[in-house]
């Protein structure tokens, strides 16, 4: 918390860091797109043909973990709210897409399999019904988190409830919704979760072309989200969060609605995680209470940490490589990767505060200067250099 | 803000990317299934074989033991010659105690390390999970922990117990005792709510009330309620599905209360020696649980088995139910592979039927039809040594039935 509190001079200090040269808004654009096109280039070109199959399959798994990390990074870093329940919209967007494929897959008028053998129910749930059409169930992915994010979120900025105070309630909510899905077995699958996930709108996620598509979409989306948030962060309104987030007070005195803005953050970024969520499923097949609850709400917090929560890419970043640690420690070394990765989170808190988006701005002036104070500036200087 | 025309130009380029990516798809559900699986790889002298079980998280406490008894049988096995003249290498793979990863991993153990057949998984959530990963593969896991049944797959060997083989004979066990009454606590998840559910139809048709029903979460150490609610039902006979730390909790609870094993029994089924020694002998002393093994199972096999675990992992080890299903596993795996004479997974398959093994619980038979495994019941007492010692057994193998079509009041399940 205290970064945050130190944050504050990025709004307040007029004069811009004095390392940075004054750069341009055409050169801001050019850097951009020069950016993004590269970030294409990587996702659609290197990637397919360096990965093999299952490995493309996996980063398909983390980019769906990076866009709730873009949307976190949106909430945390720009607009100062832990949320520390992303799990929950993950868990909408994820559970509402694997609704509909499991409808298809049992095809017009079946029931999924999983209900005949745990519900006894004689017909599908009244709830269940509306998923069976993909008008809907699309859609809803996306719509669903962000109007259960709307309710909250006006319930609780508009009381003022913030800090510590609001990453538990996140948190709570997050419980609070692996014990109504694992209660709930005849009709949400319970623990096991919606499994067994074979089709998707017609296509067979056996056949591996097809599941490289799954990828290509996942990618495209991940890219199209970046441009929103970068977009967001750099009209007006980013500047206003930023401004709510280091002196909420002082922003209402000047005559805006802290918490409209608030929610803004909150529910688009409720929005990016129920699409992750919705994509997630073709990807890996399965959607479960293990991947909602508390500790993997709180493992896309780590990843937005590890990589810089107030950055544009930091979070992509970090989402990514965190994953990607998980699985190679846990590869090679199955019985103690967990204290590796731990080690991991330990060094990357103590020694890079700014997480590892402040390496780009390490390299970028690269002199002699001591690297607690070049840390420093560079944490003031994100709010610029993304 | 207005939209940069190098956005444009990006948002036109990435369109093209995805109708591009689109265009190129593949076959569809409705398309006749061709894929082939992944071969494992037997090309060197030694064959792989994946060991997929939790070294980290919740589960990890019980799933270890099954990996170090699976280890125990491939050395042994090596010792020996190995499999089709071939070394086993073992694979080992963490799942996690989170069944996407159990998936994740096991796609990895088929894919990149291509195992001629995978060990492991213990909870039915990280079975479910990696089921269509091993029937989209056409490759083998050997699952070895008892569980709820109404399950089959092609590609799954179930060495564990399945219903008719542990909850139903517990069932005729306390029936024989003459108990009219029973109470269910069970941890909430799968099995314990899909085994209540037998249970209840098991009641109905043989006479029996069921008085209460409570689900505990997963990990969950509040039986306050629950205990009071279970004595003030007066029930003849408790029916345990508590798994993992919950039953240290619960026993506490129980003993506190004033119940005992002699006022009201409680039966266990997740409950093997290595729990008995976590929750602590003299809260459990007396109380009774249904398995197929237990460590004082007599037979040389049996003895056998004990002394060498002992050897390997230390005096102090017991071994149980599980342990000893994920040990004869391998066994079953390599008499399977050497009556087929290949690792093909689907010669591996077509020659299951029939196969028998001489194993610690008494002589098992593969039954072909269910990939399940005949297996001996037992019920058993907890002795104020934490050994369990058998009251009552089957006397003979009992044929797998995980649909329990057998069963006439079974009807209505599946």
């Amino acid at each position: 918390m205290t970064t945050v509190a130190r944050d504050s001079r990025t709004v307040v200090d007029p004069a811009p860091p004095p390392a940075k040269p004054a750069a341009g808004p055409s050169r801001h654009r050019f850097r951009a797109v020069a950016g993004f096109a590269f970030g294409a280039a990587l996702l659609f070109a290197v990637a397919p043909l360096v990965l093999s199959d299952f490995r493309l399959s996996l980063l398909a798994k983390y980019l769906c973990v990076a866009m709730v990390a873009i949307g976190i990074g949106l909430a945390w870093g720009r607009g100062g709210m832990l949320a520390l329940g992303q799990g929950v919209f993950f868990g909408l967007g994820g559970y509402a897409m694997a609704m509909h494929l499991k409808l298809a897959d049992a095809g017009p008028g079946n029931m999924p399999d999983f209900m005949l053998l745990y519900g006894q129910l004689d017909e599908l749930p009244l709830w269940w019904r509306p998923f069976a059409s993909p008008w809907f169930a699309l859609p809803a992915t996306v719509l669903l988190p962000m109007a259960v994010a709307f309710v909250l979120g006006s319930l609780v900025f508009r009381r003022r409830v913030r800090g510590a105070y609001f990453a538990i309630l996140s948190q709570a909510l997050a419980a609070a919704m692996v014990i109504l899905l694992i209660g709930q077995q005849g009709t949400t699958g319970g623990t096991n979760g919606l499994t067994d996930i074979q089709g998707f709108f017609g296509y067979d996620l056996d056949d591996p072309v097809n599941q490289r598509m799954v990828y290509f979409i996942i990618a495209g989306t991940l890219l199209a989200l970046l441009a929103l948030a970068r977009h967001l962060m750099q009209c007006r309104y980013g500047e206003l969060l930023v401004a709510v987030r280091d002196g909420e007070e002082r922003v209402r005195f000047l005559g805006y609605d802290p918490a409209t803005v608030k929610l803004v953050a909150y529910v688009v970024a409720a929005g990016m995680a129920g699409l992750a969520g919705a994509l997630f499923v073709p990807a890996v097949g399965i959607i479960s209470p293990a991947l909602i609850g508390i500790v993997p709400s709180i493992e896309f917090v780590i990843g937005v940490a590890v990589g810089g929560r107030a950055t544009l890419l930091g979070p992509v970043l970090g989402a990514v490589a965190v994953a990607w640690a998980r699985t190679a420690l846990s590869e090679r070394f199955p019985g103690g990767w967990t204290y590796l990765q731990g080690l991991l989170f330990v060094v990357v808190v103590a020694f890079l505060p700014g997480g590892l988006a402040s390496l780009i701005g390490l390299a970028r002036r690269g002199d002699g200067e001591r690297w607690f104070g070049r840390l420093r500036r560079t944490r003031r200087t994100e709010g610029q250099a993304s | 803000m207005t939209l940069f025309r190098g956005r444009r130009i990006l948002a036109g380029a990435m369109t093209l990317v995805a109708a591009a990516a689109l265009a190129a798809c593949g076959s569809k559900t409705t398309d006749e299934k061709v894929s082939a699986g992944v071969t494992a790889d037997t090309s060197g002298d030694t064959v792989k074989v994946g060991l997929l079980n939790s070294l980290s998280g919740t589960m990890a406490i019980s799933e270890v033991t099954v990996r170090d008894s699976i280890m125990l049988a491939i050395e042994e096995i090596n010792t020996a010659g190995g499999v089709l003249g071939k070394k086993i290498q073992p694979v080992g793979e963490d799942g996690a105690s989170d069944w996407p990863t159990f998936a994740e991993k096991a796609e990895k153990l088929i894919r990149e390390d291509r195992v001629a057949a995978v060990f492991g998984c213990w909870t039915s959530a990280s079975r479910k999970a990696v089921k269509p990963v091993f029937e989209k593969h056409k490759a083998l896991l050997f699952y070895p922990v008892q569980y709820e049944g109404l399950e089959q797959s092609p590609y799954i060997f179930y060495t564990g117990a399945t219903t008719n083989q542990q909850i139903v004979p517990g069932l005729d066990y306390l029936k024989a005792q003459g108990a009219k009454s029973l109470y269910l606590v069970g941890s909430d998840y799968v099995f314990p709510r899909t085994a209540n559910k037998i249970i209840k139809a098991y009641a109905e048709a043989n006479g029996m009330t069921v008085l209460g029903e409570e689900y505990a979460p997963l990990g969950s150490t509040e039986f306050g309620t629950i205990t009071n609610k279970v004595k003030s039902s007066g029930a003849d006979a408790v029916f345990n599905t508590l798994n993992g730390d919950s039953n240290v909790a619960f026993f506490k609870e129980y003993k506190s209360a004033g119940l005992t094993a002699t006022s009201m029994p409680v039966v266990s089924v997740s409950i093997a020696e290595e729990e008995v020694k976590s929750i602590g002998t003299q809260y459990l002393e007396g109380q009774l649980t249904a398995w197929n093994y237990y460590q004082t199972t007599p037979g040389a096999a049996n003895e056998k088995f004990v002394a060498a675990y002992k050897a390997k992992y230390g005096k102090d080890k017991p071994t149980s139910d599980p342990m000893e299903a994920a040990y004869v596993s391998v066994y079953l795996w390599k008499a399977m592979v050497e009556k087929a004479g290949t690792f093909e997974v689907e010669q591996v398959r077509k020659a299951s039927d029939g196969i028998t093994f001489e194993a610690p619980e008494g002589l098992v038979t593969v039954d072909g039809a269910t990939q399940h495994i005949a297996k001996t019941a037992r019920v058993g007492k907890v002795g104020p040594d934490g050994l369990i010692t058998e009251v009552w057994n089957s006397g003979k193998p009992i044929t797998p039935d995980p649909y329990l079509k057998s069963y006439p009041w079974a009807g209505g399940l599946s």
